[in-house]
């Protein structure tokens, strides 16, 4: 991470690097297993919370805000959070309801102390079940948890940026059982309409949600060829790799009015072999047992803790 | 009982037209939306001065309410405009997750609200939206009672800094209050002095309170009536000086009595004063195809009414 300003995004496809400009891809996948633990032990800890979206999404969200965005920084590196966010690069979480990964990023960004995730779900907590903006917690800029509201949010805050000629930019993460919400489609129609190019919303496409896969329970059919018709750029990535995901950020942005829809391949519970690919882990905590066998599989780094 | 005449009618969204076209000049964050409905709403000469900052959203009114709550974390004051049916109860999760609890500075204004809408029907008549949106937490809801005071209203809500729900409607009613005033949120409006009977009136039914008030005056009854244009907060000191002083109240609405401002009414009394209260609202019914002028005859919305209830209620001192 650099020490101070924005971090600088390379714009084409030339340019672009398979690994991470300002840290090394091992740090990066270090940083990420800390993350999985941490899902882990906060789910655990009050045996309730959504594991499995949480897992699946962390390689993206490490990537995101350990490489990605470009965001305001003091001195010492640590993020500066202001509700506007003027002149820095905002995220938005539409599938609230993975707010594990969202919280233990956010800490381990600075932006709180890690220590703050042994509060989630607790009485009195910034760390609410699904984020939200009462307690005031830094990063979180919306509340999210009933689906299907994140793309219209996210439509706005890009408008407002075009508005106030401020060239960053806006990410938006969906879930794909989230794509049977109707608000969904209206902000699909919104965003190619209103030439809001400086917008990458990206589909959490782990084919799971609570009641069976999304195939089952209401399909998704071809989302891609969806969004196109509805006049998105879209693009595909791996969400469980790292490189993958960051090489694909970095080169969607090329059309200014064109928003990019990108259709992120995950596995549900990556990371925790016993909950990969199985949608009853979508919002089951595991067990002491289940946690041990866990974090056994997921070996701290050098240099980094758990909270 | 003191004289309010009138020179002009004129509708109440025309003053919320002409107060954001005042809006689009002074504060350049203000931001008006629609979905499809620019004209009804009264957006044009908004949209010809600032076609910028204009929003047409077409007919998808909760992507009209989310795009409102991203705008404002870019510090921009979205004004999000339709129906007040599709303002509210189509859109009531989003209104509440995005905009109420995320407290969110969008302005939701609402036209064409209760039976005064008229001919379209019951599909579009809502008469719960004032309850829906004053049961929200961080939610202001302001429901002005003419031209004038609408876009007194409309000015006065880009200044305050939180989630604001503003009603107003259809019909050409008289305009009657003056076209200088200051609109101060929560603070009720003295119509007129009096010591017989409290009437708490909003909105549409001001009007009503006034032609009841002459009727009451020619029979020796003088009434104290309050324009209780915010609902949300409610001046609860007015209410409370006023039934200290009469004994008794009688609320009039356009609107359900489930959830409306009589209910609000009920709960400062029964808490803090209690006192008999009348109601003129619509009870436990939609409403149906007609001209306002029958709806309101119809569905008891009239100075005739209100004169009735006054009588009922001052029986019960």
């Amino acid at each position: 991470m650099s020490t101070s300003g924005f971090h600088t995004r390379l714009k084409t496809d030339a340019d672009v690097d398979i690994r991470a400009t300002y840290m090394e891809l091992q740090q990066l996948e270090g940083i990420a297993t800390a993350v999985r633990r941490d899902i882990l032990r906060m789910v655990a800890a009050v045996n309730s919370g959504h594991p499995g979206g949480s897992l699946g999404c962390t390689d993206f969200m490490v990537a995101l805000y350990f490489d990605i965005m470009r965001r305001k920084l003091d001195g010492d590196g640590k993020p500066v959070f202001d509700m506007n966010g003027h002149d820095e690069d905002l995220f938005f979480l539409s599938n609230g309801h993975i707010s594990p990964v969202f919280y233990s990023v956010l800490a381990r960004a600075g932006y709180f102390p890690i220590s703050e995730l042994a509060t989630f779900r607790k009485l009195d907590s910034r760390l609410q079940g699904h984020p939200a903006t009462a307690e005031h917690i830094p990063g979180v800029r919306i509340a999210s948890g009933s689906l299907g509201q994140g793309l219209s949010v996210a439509c706005g805050a890009a408008y407002a940026k075009k508005l106030n000629g401020d060239d960053k930019h806006v990410y938006v993460l969906m879930g794909d059982g989230e794509q049977q919400e109707g608000q969904i489609w209206e902000a699909a129609q919104f965003a190619p309409n209103k030439k809001l190019g400086n917008l990458t919303a990206i589909i959490d496409l782990n084919h799971a949600q609570i009641d069976g896969t999304t195939q089952n329970v209401n399909d998704n059919r071809d989302l891609a060829a969806k969004y196109r018709a509805f006049g998105w750029f879209v693009d595909e990535m791996e969400g469980n790799d790292i490189s993958d995901v960051i090489r694909t950020l970095r080169k969607s942005q090329e059309d200014p009015d064109v928003p990019t829809m990108i259709l992120m391949h995950t596995e549900m519970g990556f990371g925790v072999e016993y909950m990969v690919g199985n949608y009853k882990w979508h919002g089951t905590a595991p067990n002491a047992d289940q946690l041990q066998q866990a974090l056994n599989g997921l070996p701290l780094s050098i240099g980094v803790t758990d909270y | 009982m003191k004289k309010y005449e009138y020179t002009d009618k004129k509708d109440t969204r025309s003053g919320f037209g002409a107060g954001i076209a005042e809006l689009g000049r002074s504060n350049p964050n203000v931001i008006a939306l629609t979905a499809d409905l620019a004209g009804s709403l009264k957006l044009e000469t908004f949209i010809k001065e600032y076609p910028e900052r204009f929003v047409q959203c077409g007919i998808a009114e909760a992507n009209m309410i989310g795009v409102s709550a991203g705008l404002t974390i870019g510090g921009k004051i979205p004004f999000a405009t339709t129906f007040a049916n599709f303002a509210t109860g189509r859109v009531y999760d989003q209104i509440r997750q995005s905009v109420a609890y995320s407290n969110k500075n969008v302005k939701i204004c609402a036209s064409h609200a209760g039976l005064t809408l008229g001919e379209d029907g019951a599909t579009h008549q809502i008469l719960e939206d004032l309850g829906m949106m004053k049961m929200l937490p961080n939610m202001t809801v302001i429901n002005p009672c003419d031209y004038n005071q609408t876009k007194a209203a409309t000015i006065a809500i880009a200044e305050h800094d939180g989630p604001v729900y503003l009603r107003f409607g259809r019909p050409v009613i008289p305009v009657f209050t003056p076209a200088d005033q200051q609109f101060e949120i929560g603070k009720a409006w003295h119509v007129n002095e009096g010591d017989a009977v409290s009437i708490f009136c909003t909105g549409h039914l001001v009007w009503e309170a006034i032609k009841a008030g002459e009727i009451l005056s020619e029979q020796g009854i003088e009434a104290d009536i309050v324009n209780i244009h915010t609902i949300k907060p409610l001046d609860e000191e007015a209410i409370l000086a006023s039934v200290r002083k009469t004994g008794c109240a009688v609320s009039a609405e356009e609107h359900m009595l489930n959830g409306g401002l009589g209910d609000s009414v009920a709960q400062v009394l029964a808490r803090h004063f209690p006192a008999p209260l009348e109601y003129v609202g619509v009870h436990d019914t939609f409403g149906e195809s007609g001209t306002p002028d029958q709806l309101m005859q119809k569905y008891g919305l009239t100075a005739d009414k209100i004169v009735e209830q006054v009588k009922k209620v001052m029986a019960r001192k």
